[in-house]
């Protein structure tokens, strides 16, 4: 049961999070087709850090960038996804 | 071995007898007692029968490690829990105990026969035997599943409650022996809020076994005070409860025993708590367990841990035998051989595999016993009640010493799982040869016999430092004062290994792991086929499989595949710990979310009306909805049918609150739609709306539904009720990831409006005679009134008539229901359910999401290509684009009509045998007329119209004729809703 730090609630049981997706694995809606497959199929899955689209769903309900040692599970940053102006 | 209850002496109370029953006989025990020490006061040896070979088993140990002693606790009516260990229930009065995998009884059991073809079932016999194919394997099933498995389940549902708690600490303390009280002492007394935690019913761990004095006065007296220490800190004592798991980030699941198996708890209170703790700092105080030895008929009755025959003396005051051999590598078996003797009883020798030393402690022994040295056991004789004699070889020279137990210490195997679940690493320390901890990954620090240490005053002395330093960790920043000073009756040392046989031992009956029957020649069996790794080794000869999850065995088979690899056992490796550490009762991890409180249960805001007409439910997700509304007598599918005619001839009327309903609103609202939606949807006009689905990124239909525009700027998107919490996180992902820059809100309505779907071909005057307002025409929104409610009504069908969908706010739902419904059935009509929407919708040829939208086809495949957005840019579009989802022959929709019912997920095949070409996603029936309509997806789609084929279902025995037609069977051209 990972302990995340929320940037708006502090840290809060893994049980509030939903996992969404590695961050390099979303797909802009202006991707071409090659581009598409490219971040949905032809990943790197890292050993280690990874960012990651997590979601505080069953508290501030953020969205948030997480970057997530995937061997210890260490949380080494929370930080909520930016709005782009 | 015949044990009996010494005259005085122990910790159990002698004043409380406690009556119970084993095997059906009644004995007397004492509180204080567990099973096994109470049955072993009353002179039973024989305890159960071994998995395999059923050889008669008697008790090894004294606490969780037990192997053989595996009894049935419980009566048949719901408190029953088999593969208990004898050892770690504690007495009450009443408690009721059968032994387990013996047939008709323990002492004369048939199994025993399994002895006799040994030679032909060693470790992994079942992998080069039964063979023969499918037909023969059903056969073999039948006495696999027989033989297979130990202990009956329980028959009754579980009597018992549990529950979950959750406990946050700075300093958790796992284990209450001297070097876990000293831990929780200091920290308490440094300021910390601590939990300690004990397996057993007594604080003390190996106190309870060999008196001491701590900090000048009895050490179980100070154990007390370090409990009142630690409660009066804020902190928390629990006994009865075991550390099962450590998990990330410091989190330690706990399994607190408020009764023991069998027992029914005083009042309501639940039998079992499950513990969820978050600790700053976790100090694992868990022990070590004795290794037994290798020689032939190891595993008879009478056969001990050294360590468990001193605690039967001197904390259940009991002598487990009259005369005692002790085979040892171990100093710490000396006392055993003073705690036997000043019990009373008699030590035929004291054999020690080391080369003859000297120290006080043998010399005190070698003046009461015979002590001898490079001696090692060869064979436990068979006797009355387990064990007649003990050979050993002593420097070479054959002997043979009558006894009737046989004590065995082969070294001290430090308890750190709760340290590897963490994340850890592990040494080897070649002077207990076995691992301790070593590189924790979660700052958990082990302390006392589970870290190597050796001794009472090492235990205390670390323990004390560990635990005030884990509570400064913590921010503490009292002072906990001096160490404890300690004296134990006599020190000894625990230091010492013995994995080798003695030369000449029948490996055959050496047995490695006792749970599991599996001998050392079984591991050198898997050795010479080739399983190398410790991982393989487990698997084949399953080894550390059992009940103990090797506890007693996994090093002692460890060491026998290093030797026979020629390799040091660091460079072999341990297999993988897991949780539990003992097993938990499947009800202790459910707590309270049982029987209606499995998951939560939705309820429409209509629930109570549908209560009142007798609905049949449907679970839909945790939505429950009626599935119809039978007439009293009157069958489910006679009852959907009348309801289908009905729509379909008159009128009907049905609850579509549960749908998922989305306002979008904003300068951006149709741009945002057109991301999220497949189709088309600014060209929509104020007041008008479209049927649309949405794609999910990689191009599939995850969704459809409609969406209105009931604004300039603002718009009503419906879509499924089965995916609405997917829809309200997708639109939330298009929003704030895919399209941040749009300016928008979007409020998910879902709850806020009730809806109820009227349709048939009187469905419009009949809304017109409710309504204050028009009804909308085809495809478009109006407001109006409904017995005086505000409602919103949309034009849509999904059931192939004209249909109306009248939205009102979920509170007020209920009146405007009623007046409908009264003038439905006025007017001849019906109330419908799921199940007549299913044959209506099918019937016109709708898709359905779960049945032909299941995330594998594409828009063309479903007949939609028509309707995609021609300017894309929708979540999906790049990867539509992909050839292989434009390819011709994919599985496309078809419709397939039969003379009877077609069974719904059938194989679509040419004729009986073919390969499956397609399948039959949802099955009908003519509304109208005879016969049996079905919706499938064929390869090749409808290029194969007119073609005849099979609709098989192998599972139950059905094959129906099917031919490929349009998937339309009612009104395909929408002339009896189109304006």
């Amino acid at each position: 049961m990972l302990l995340i730090p929320c940037p708006h609630c502090g840290p809060r049981a893994l049980a509030e999070f939903t996992f969404e997706r590695p961050v390099e694995s979303i797909v802009p809606l202006d991707a071409s087709t090659e581009a598409a497959v490219a971040h949905l199929y032809t990943r790197e899955n890292p050993r280690g850090p990874s960012w990651e689209l997590w979601r505080h769903a069953y508290g501030c309900r953020a969205w948030l960038r997480i970057q997530r040692d995937t061997a210890t599970h260490a949380i080494l940053a929370t930080e909520p996804m930016e709005r782009r102006p | 071995m015949t044990g009996r209850r010494l005259a005085e002496g122990g910790l159990v109370d002698r004043a409380r007898t406690l009556a119970f029953t084993f095997d059906g006989r009644r004995y007397e025990g004492l509180e204080g007692d567990t099973l096994a020490s109470a049955l072993l006061a009353q002179g039973v040896c024989l305890f159960g029968r071994s998995f395999k070979y059923h050889r008669p088993r008697g008790v090894l140990a004294a606490g969780v490690e037990e192997p053989n002693a595996l009894v049935a606790v419980g009566d048949a009516g719901g408190r029953f829990e088999p593969n208990t260990r004898a050892t770690d229930v504690f007495l009450y009065d009443g408690l009721e105990a059968v032994s387990q995998n013996r047939w008709p009884g323990l002492a004369v059991d048939l199994g025993a026969a399994n002895q006799w073809i040994a030679p032909f079932i060693p470790a992994g016999f079942y992998y080069k035997t039964f063979l023969g194919g499918p037909k023969l394997w059903l056969f073999y099933e039948r006495f696999i599943r027989r033989a297979a498995g130990l202990g009956a389940p329980p028959r009754a549902a579980d009597a018992d409650a549990y529950e979950h708690r959750a406990a946050f600490c700075d300093v958790l303390v796992v284990g209450a022996g001297p070097a876990g009280l000293a831990a929780a002492e200091a920290a308490a007394a440094s300021g910390a809020r601590v939990i300690l935690v004990e397996q057993d019913r007594r604080l003390g761990g190996s106190l309870l076994r060999d008196p001491a004095t701590v900090r000048g006065r009895d050490a179980l007296t100070w154990a007390g005070e370090v409990k009142d220490r630690v409660v009066a800190a804020g902190g928390l004592v629990l006994t009865r409860t075991t550390a099962a798991g450590y998990w990330d980030h410091n989190l330690v699941t706990l399994n607190e025993r408020r009764v023991e198996p069998g027992q029914s708890p005083v009042g309501d209170g639940p039998a079992q708590r499950l513990w969820r703790v978050r600790a700053q700092r976790v100090v694992l105080a868990t022990g070590a367990i004795e290794r037994p030895l290798l020689f032939a008929g190891n595993d008879r009755p009478g056969v001990m841990l050294s360590n468990a025959v001193r605690t039967y003396v001197q904390r259940f005051g009991i002598l487990p035998g009259r005369r005692v051999v002790i085979a040892t590598c171990t100093d710490d078996a000396y006392l055993t051989a003073l705690a036997i003797l000043d019990a009373g009883g008699e030590v035929a020798a004291v054999l020690d595999s080391r080369p003859a030393s000297d120290n006080a402690l043998i010399r005190r022994v070698g003046e009461r016993a015979p002590v001898l040295f490079g001696a090692q056991p060869v064979k436990a004789q068979r006797g009355r009640g387990g064990v007649s004699a003990l050979d050993a070889v002593v420097e070479g020279a054959p002997r043979r010493f009558a006894c009737d137990l046989v004590a065995v210490s082969g070294g001290f195997t430090p308890v750190v799982h709760l340290h590897m679940q963490a994340g850890g690493g592990l040494r080897f320390d070649p002077s207990c040869g076995a691992f301790v901890p070593a590189d924790p990954r979660q700052g958990q620090i082990s302390v006392g016999a589970a870290a190597g240490h050796d001794g009472l005053a090492r235990g205390l002395e670390a323990g004390w430092t560990v635990g005030a330093e884990a509570a400064r960790a913590t921010g503490a920043t009292g002072d906990p004062g001096p160490t404890p000073g300690a004296s134990p009756s006599i020190e000894a040392s625990t230091a010492g290994a013995a994995y080798d046989a003695a030369v000449g031992v029948n490996l055959k009956t050496a047995f490695v792991d006792l749970q599991n029957d599996v001998t050392a020649a079984d591991v050198d069996l898997a050795w010479r086929e080739g399983y190398r790794s410790v991982e393989h080794l487990k698997r084949y000869t399953t080894l550390g499989m059992a009940t103990d999850q090797g506890k007693t065995s996994n090093l002692l088979g460890l060491a026998r595949l290093a030797a026979a690899e020629g390799r040091p056992m660091e460079a072999v490796g341990l297999t993988t710990f897991r949780p539990p550490y003992t097993p938990v009762t499947l009800g202790a991890l459910a707590g309270e979310a049982v029987g209606e409180h499995l998951a939560p249960l939705r309820l429409g805001p209509l629930h109570d009306l549908h209560l009142e007409r007798s609905a049949l439910w449907q679970p839909s997700g945790y939505w429950t909805r009626p599935r119809a509304f039978p007439a009293p007598g009157e069958s489910l599918s006679d009852a959907a049918l009348r309801e289908a005619r009905a729509v379909r001839t008159t009128a009907g009327m049905t609850d579509v609150s549960t749908l998922a309903k989305f306002e979008i609103a904003g300068p951006d609202a149709a741009l945002f739609l057109e991301r999220v939606c497949a189709t088309t949807v600014a060209r929509l006009a104020v007041g008008r709306g479209r049927y649309t689905f949405m794609l999910r990124e990689d191009g599939f239909v995850i969704d459809d539904g409609t969406v209105w525009r009931i604004g300039d700027q603002r718009y009503l998107l419906t879509s499924s009720t089965g995916g609405a919490d997917r829809m309200s996180a997708h639109l939330s992902y298009v929003r704030r990831i895919l399209a941040p820059e749009l300016s928008l809100a979007v409020a998910d309505v879902q709850e806020h409006w009730a809806a109820a779907a009227l349709a048939g071909p009187r469905a419009r005057e009949i809304l017109a005679g409710c309504l204050e307002g028009e009804p909308p025409r085809h495809m478009a929104a109006t407001a109006g009134q409904v017995a005086g409610v505000p409602v919103r009504i949309v034009a849509a069908s999904y059931s192939g008539e004209r249909a109306f969908e009248i939205y009102a706010p979920a509170p007020a739902m209920a009146p405007v229901w009623r007046t409908l419904s009264a003038a439905v059935e006025a007017a001849g009509g019906a109330l419908y359910g799921l199940e007549a929407l299913e044959l209506l919708r099918i019937e016109k040829g709708h898709v359905e999401v779960g049945a032909e939208i299941d995330g594998r086809r594409t828009p063309g495949d479903l007949g939609l290509a028509r309707m995609l957005n021609p300017a894309g840019g929708y979540v999906g579009a790049a990867c539509l684009a992909r050839p292989a989802l434009q390819a011709a022959g994919r599985h496309a929709l078809v419709g397939l009509e039969a003379d009877g019912p077609i069974p719904e997920g059938a194989m679509l095949v040419a004729r009986a045998g073919a390969p499956p070409e397609g399948h039959v996603s949802s099955a009908g029936l003519r509304l109208t007329g005879d016969g049996g309509v079905a919706l499938g997806l064929l390869a090749g789609g409808l290029d194969r119209r007119g073609e005849r084929l099979l609709a098989t279902s192998p599972t139950r025995g059905r094959s129906v004729a099917v031919t490929v037609v349009e998937p339309h069977f009612h009104d395909p051209a929408g002339d009896r809703y189109r304006d």
